[in-house]
């Protein structure tokens, strides 16, 4: 039982299932999954559908934060990302061209790629600090996004470009396919190759890492590509799904969102030491806590302090400082032998 | 004026202070001297309330005081000014000298009160110096002055100063010391405490010196010459030497006569080491000798390019370069452990294992990562090899000893198999038996062929395993000697103490 406890994933996977739990006192169908013209529905499979563009932008956020840094205009970026791939299938003649639905994608991407490229430099090459090199274009990216749509909010009418946000493939939602899979490309290129070794190495210890050799400007600049890149995708999530780019309420705040979850998931702010999975299970819970708000009726007014309540009581249980404050009375002076022994 | 009786300290596993008297006159600089490790600092906090003594007692103007704070030591007129200033740069001088403390009227700081305050604290100093400009736009040597004055004007009878000289050039030392001297004169006792033996023989009166964690004695400077005192300070000049196997003479030749692994030819640092010049060939050690601060550690970062040179020219095995970043010094076969283990060595976030192949898979790059069995069988080997303990690859590095973290970080550049292995002091903090094992493993290393610098405090240790050393003072190499017969500890201490004979 011990072992298990202090496994890293332990707290946050635990408060994933209280959650989950909770819902059913409330929704007794909660985790009902139907299968309506071959595609699955429920309030799980919603919560999937939805968190699907926290969790991207939240692995991102994992690889800079890994490094000791912060990326603020991941907001920005899904609103830049979703202005520009809808404002040019806007302009096509025939909206459902597929191949018009690609170029936009691309271009969205490319996009990204570049303001990733952008902050990357900032940080590694002028040595500003990274909350305020991405602030930069967390406020000047808002206005990009406006400058592509002209001001407007820009309305599409184009089914494969639906399909990224609100479609379904082989009756899975098509977003939760698109997470898995970059879900599991990061996971390869970051435990198959050494790059999760040297990130972890910058992000503990910067000087160490220096006096060891590596070139820790070409993981920075790669880590802000990354997550720009994730943040590029979630913004076509988004517009998809609303049908619609808006530069000025397009994932507004979710950089904020996106940092707690990976802080939840068990990343420290400092740098080092970083877990995907852990990521998941953080923004999991912070999309559960969304559902569980609409889905219980709680009432608008309060949702945002009973939002910040839940946020902090999840915080408490994950510092085992509080725990070892909170538990002191019931914990044994000397770890009991018995327990020890039992495997993980 | 001060006078501290029977001071012991302990902390877990070391007694830092063992029943150590301690003294302080009126109107005079005392300088309190000692290795590293001999418990200056610790009596230093002991007497300004950052650590309460286990036993023993404090007297002040022959009254018993309890100092439990830094807040008590200040209240009963003891101020400390530390090597880095505790000020803040983006007020100005005459704030920075009232703050905590400005003068009140109608509940309103008096703002042209405390300048003008400030303005004639500082005339009587003599020191020229705009109260009303920013603290920030002064020297680190300025704002020093700035708080050693408001630290005298908050209480003026005992004034601790720690290593106030280390980042400081030659005229702004001369301007500390008249300071020193009119506090001196107007019966402030000061107590100095420094690495450079220059700065300590100009300034100080008396001294008293400190060997692990006990009084050695308490010396007029006048009646005490330097080699005495660097005899005080590591207790070695009476005692008879352990044997010492000096390499034979036609081994070092026949190292000699190889091309050089490393030739540095008027290498040097603005601030960090004077232009020196060096060889290193396959297979020998050289030893660097020197106290602390005497530019040990910067000449060795210059020879892997942690810091840039300013000047001179380096020959890495017979090619020219110019190394500006490690990488490059790495990419042509260098290895540096650096002296501090937990700042600049280890990650101490990540295993064992992961520390150990750490610079050989940066100097693979990301693209091309060690497989799995090939790493766990270079990780398993150097385990073995350096008698890591525990050799448990998955355990965070943190929770070693640090005797085993050094291990850890010779094994990270064993795995690299470099030219030439520089180590900055590789067995301080280390256990006896980890440390025999590490002076061994050097002297095999070298047997191999590698070129070895190796920097220690501990004479000894540099004399028993270096064909050649180079002795240090005041960040300049001042002299290199070939491990003879008459290469003795005393002899290298004379050096370090009195230069070389002239």
């Amino acid at each position: 039982m011990r072992e298990l406890t202090r496994h890293r994933l332990f707290w946050p996977a635990a408060i994933l299932v209280v959650m989950l739990l909770a819902n059913l006192i409330f929704t007794p169908t909660f985790f009902r999954i139907e299968l309506k013209n071959g595609h699955l529905y429920g309030s799980l499979i919603d919560i999937l559908l939805y968190g699907a563009p926290l969790i991207l932008i939240a692995l991102g956020m994992t690889m800079v934060i890994a490094t000791g840094g912060i990326d603020l205009s991941v907001g920005a970026t899904v609103a830049i990302s979703g202005a520009l791939a809808c404002s040019i299938i806007a302009e096509q003649a025939d909206q459902e061209a597929v191949g018009g639905v690609l170029t936009a994608v691309g271009l969205a991407l490319g996009l990204s790629l570049v303001l990733g490229f952008w902050n990357g430099l900032l940080v590694a090459r002028t040595g500003i600090q990274p909350i305020i090199a991405t602030l930069i274009l967390m406020v000047a990216g808002r206005g990009v996004a406006q400058l592509i749509t002209d001001g407007q909010i820009i309305t599409i009418n184009s089914d494969p470009y639906e399909l990224i946000g609100g479609g379904y493939l082989f009756g899975f939602p098509f977003a939760v396919l698109v997470v898995v899979v970059v879900f599991a490309a990061t996971a390869v290129l970051i435990r198959r190759t050494a790059l999760g070794l040297l990130l972890e190495a910058v992000g503990g210890n910067a000087e160490a890492s220096r006096l060891v050799g590596i070139r820790a400007r070409r993981l920075l600049v790669l880590a802000y590509v990354f997550c720009a890149f994730c943040a590029g995708i979630a913004g076509l999530m988004i517009s998809s799904n609303i049908r619609a780019a808006d530069g000025n309420n397009a994932g507004l705040w979710i950089e904020l969102d996106a940092i707690l979850a990976v802080v939840i998931g068990g990343t420290s702010l400092m740098g080092g030491r970083f877990s995907l999975a852990g990521t998941v299970l953080g923004a999991l819970i912070i999309q559960t806590l969304s559902t569980t708000i609409y889905t219980t009726g709680v009432p608008p007014q309060i949702t945002l302090v009973f939002k910040a309540v839940v946020v902090t009581v999840v915080c408490l249980i994950q510092s085992p400082a509080f725990r070892a404050k909170a538990f002191h009375r019931s914990r044994p002076s000397t770890p009991a032998p018995s327990e020890a022994e039992v495997p993980a | 004026m001060l006078r501290m009786t029977g001071i012991t300290k302990n902390f877990p596993g070391v007694r830092a202070l063992d029943g150590v008297d301690f003294r302080l006159l009126p109107g005079e600089v005392h300088a309190l001297m000692g290795e590293n490790g001999a418990g200056k600092s610790t009596l230093i906090k002991v007497l300004t309330g950052v650590h309460t003594a286990d036993s023993g007692s404090v007297r002040l103007d022959g009254a018993p005081v309890v100092i439990g704070s830094p807040k008590q030591a200040q209240a009963a007129g003891i101020s400390t000014v530390y090597q880095e200033v505790n000020l803040c740069s983006n007020l100005t001088v005459a704030e920075n000298v009232f703050i905590g403390r400005e003068p009140y009227r109608f509940g309103r700081i008096q703002w042209k009160e405390a300048r003008r305050r400030a303005a004639e604290l500082l005339e009587r100093f003599q020191l020229d110096i705009d109260p009303g400009a920013p603290l920030g736009s002064y020297s680190l040597a300025v704002r020093q002055l700035v708080a050693i004055v408001r630290a005298v004007d908050i209480s003026a009878k005992v004034l601790v100063l720690d290593e106030p000289t280390s980042s400081l050039d030659r005229d702004e030392v001369e301007r500390l010391f008249r300071l020193m001297r009119r506090l001196r004169d107007d019966g402030v006792a000061v107590l100095f405490v420094s690495h450079f033996l220059d700065q300590v023989f100009e300034i100080s009166d008396r001294m008293t010196v400190l060997r692990n964690g006990r009084l050695v004695g308490e010396y007029e400077t006048r009646a005490l010459s330097r080699v005495e005192l660097v005899g005080h300070m590591t207790g070695r000049v009476l005692r008879t030497l352990e044997e010492l196997h000096a390499p034979r003479e036609d081994v070092r030749d026949a190292i000699a006569s190889r091309e050089p692994v490393l030739a540095a030819r008027g290498l040097g640092r603005k601030g960090g080491v004077a232009p020196f010049d060096l060889d290193v060939h396959p297979g020998e050690v050289v030893g660097f000798a020197g106290l602390l601060g005497s530019g040990r550690t910067e000449a060795a970062r210059l020879l892997f390019g942690a810091d840039g040179a300013d000047s001179g020219t380096l020959e890495i095995g017979g090619a020219a370069a110019v190394l500006r970043t490690p990488g490059a010094a790495i990419g042509r076969g260098i290895a540096f452990c650096p002296e501090d283990r937990k700042s600049e060595g280890l990650v101490e976030d990540l295993t064992v294992g992961e520390n150990i192949v750490l610079a050989l898979q940066a100097a693979r790059g990301w693209l091309r990562p060690l497989s799995a069995s090939r790493r766990a069988e270079l990780v398993g080997k150097y385990i073995k090899a350096l008698n890591i303990r525990p050799g448990d690859p998955e355990m965070p590095a943190r929770n070693l000893s640090g005797g085993n973290q050094q291990k850890v970080l010779l094994a990270r550049w064993l795995i690299t198999q470099p030219r030439l292995l520089i180590l900055d002091e590789p067995t301080r903090g280390v256990d006896v038996g980890a440390k025999a094992e590490i002076q061994k493993l050097v002297v095999s290393l070298a047997g191999d062929g590698m070129g070895v610098v190796f920097i220690s405090a501990e004479l000894e240790e540099v004399l028993r395993i270096s064909h050649k050393i180079e002795v240090l003072r005041d960040r300049e190499v001042i002299a290199e000697i070939a491990n003879e017969a008459d290469a003795t500890p005393e002899r290298l201490l004379e050096i370090i103490a009195n230069g070389v004979a002239r």
